[in-house]
């Protein structure tokens, strides 16, 4: 039982640093790419085309270049939660009502400040969705990253495969389950909770 | 040869050479495999969700709880997925079916769902106007419009299942998953290079000719992208 619940820790931890990484360059990235559009175009097209690669085949092919283990399994996390981020970032930041930043022009602000204080709050659910989307994700990669070396609850699902050992799979598979249902329930519970109490509305998932 | 002007290249080339003539064949039929595995699974969540979604557009309620019900799925990562059927259906062709059957059906769900539910009831008062049943209204009204959303899910879910079945050779199902597998075992990238490529491309090729699908399906007035 410990054994699962610190695999589980390692599993989240895993993933909460990829999406994490991928949040902290991801966001600032969607931010810049509603003040250069003309950039839009080619980096969504890239993080695509990211996207479309079979997680097992990205796995294997970035452990040629960094090794086996978890480091390699944080780069492809890293990699993969990009599109999500990026794209609600950007899209939330441009689905603000001109009027509300019109408004704020009017009052005097800065174009960061219409960024930080108007934008980036109104799409606040939306970014917050992508990161959900990216976090849930990431947590099922990460199940897969056993095959390169890594750690998380892949290896009790993995091990208990090859030894025809069900109820180790199960021991495994359940915790991995659980911890993505409950992640996404959790957030989504979040997200509603941070829309400003002005714009009650549905928060919109971009995917 | 080594003071051959490119020798070490032509090595390289040589030896790509002699594996592709000796895997070539087997990395063919994975690759077919994996077509058959990933297009079986899609078809048959076309099959189901499809008509499911027409059914829901119309009963909101149970729509709600069938949609969450799929969402959940959806959320549970693949490896555990495989590893809850394990123990009923075995391994092999079957379990890996399944589970990437289960899968493809949230997003073509949804998408049919959403798609019926959105056009826009104007359409659907000019149909009832000329005296449409039920029936007429979904097949000549509501599924037309509906259509590239729909197929805007079957695409995502295509992608989806393509990259998925690569981990059905974990239970013996076949799939590019053998090739990329035998490769991080035996630490050889040809091996990997032979699998993870024809896997990237195929989901990319799959991606971007339904996108075209897509587009080609959606009547030029609505055309957003």
């Amino acid at each position: 039982m410990d054994r699962v619940l610190a695999l589980s820790w390692q599993h989240l931890s895993l993933s909460v640093i990829g999406v994490a990484l991928a949040a902290a360059g991801g966001i600032p990235l969607g931010i810049l790419l509603t003040r250069y559009r003309w950039l839009a175009k080619p980096v969504m097209a890239a993080t695509e085309v990211i996207q479309t690669i079979p997680s097992l085949a990205m796995l294997a092919l970035l452990m040629m270049l960094f090794g086996l283990g978890d480091t390699t399994l944080v780069v492809s996390l890293f990699l993969y939660s990009l599109l999500p981020i990026v794209r609600n970032t950007y899209t939330g930041l441009l689905g603000v009502e001109p009027g509300l930043l019109e408004a704020g022009k009017g009052m005097g602000m800065t174009r960061s400040q219409l960024i930080w204080l108007v934008q980036v709050p109104i799409a606040l659910p939306v970014i917050l969705a992508g990161l959900r989307v990216a976090l849930v994700t990431a947590i099922g990669i990460a199940t897969i990253g056993v095959l390169i070396g890594a750690g998380g609850l892949g290896t009790l699902i993995w091990r208990g495969i090859q030894t025809r050992n069900n109820t180790m799979v199960l021991m495994g598979a359940v915790p991995a389950a659980l911890l993505a249902i409950l992640t996404d329930a959790g957030l989504a519970l979040l997200e509603q909770a941070l829309v400003p109490r002005g714009l009650k509305k549905k928060a919109v998932s971009a995917l | 040869m080594p003071w051959l002007p490119w020798y070490g290249e032509m090595k390289q080339v040589l030896s790509w050479t002699e594996f592709l003539a000796a895997r070539g064949s087997s990395i063919l039929s994975a690759t077919g495999e994996h077509l058959l595995l990933s297009l079986g699974a899609v078809l048959l969540g076309t099959l189901i969700a499809v008509p499911l979604g027409i059914l829901l557009a119309r009963h909101e309620q149970v729509a709600s709880v069938v949609l969450g019900i799929s969402g959940t799925i959806q959320t549970i990562p693949s490896l555990a997925f495989f590893g809850f059927v394990l123990p009923f259906l075995g391994i092999g062709v079957v379990p890996a079916m399944t589970v990437l059957f289960l899968y493809s059906i949230l997003p073509i769900l949804r998408n049919t769902y959403t798609g019926i539910r959105e056009v826009s009831p104007a359409y659907l008062e000019a149909g009832v106007g000329m005296g449409m049943n039920r029936r007429q209204l979904l097949t000549w009204i509501q599924f037309p419009l509906a259509f590239p959303v729909i197929m805007s899910g079957i695409r995502v879910s295509t992608v989806y299942i393509i990259s998925w079945a690569t981990l059905s050779a974990l239970i013996g199902a076949g799939g590019l998953g053998d090739p990329i597998l035998a490769g991080i075992h035996t630490y050889d990238a040809k091996l990997i290079i032979a699998g993870a490529l024809p896997a990237a491309m195929l989901a990319l090729l799959a991606s971007w000719s339904l996108g075209l699908v897509e587009r080609a399906v959606t009547p030029r007035g609505l055309r957003q992208r």
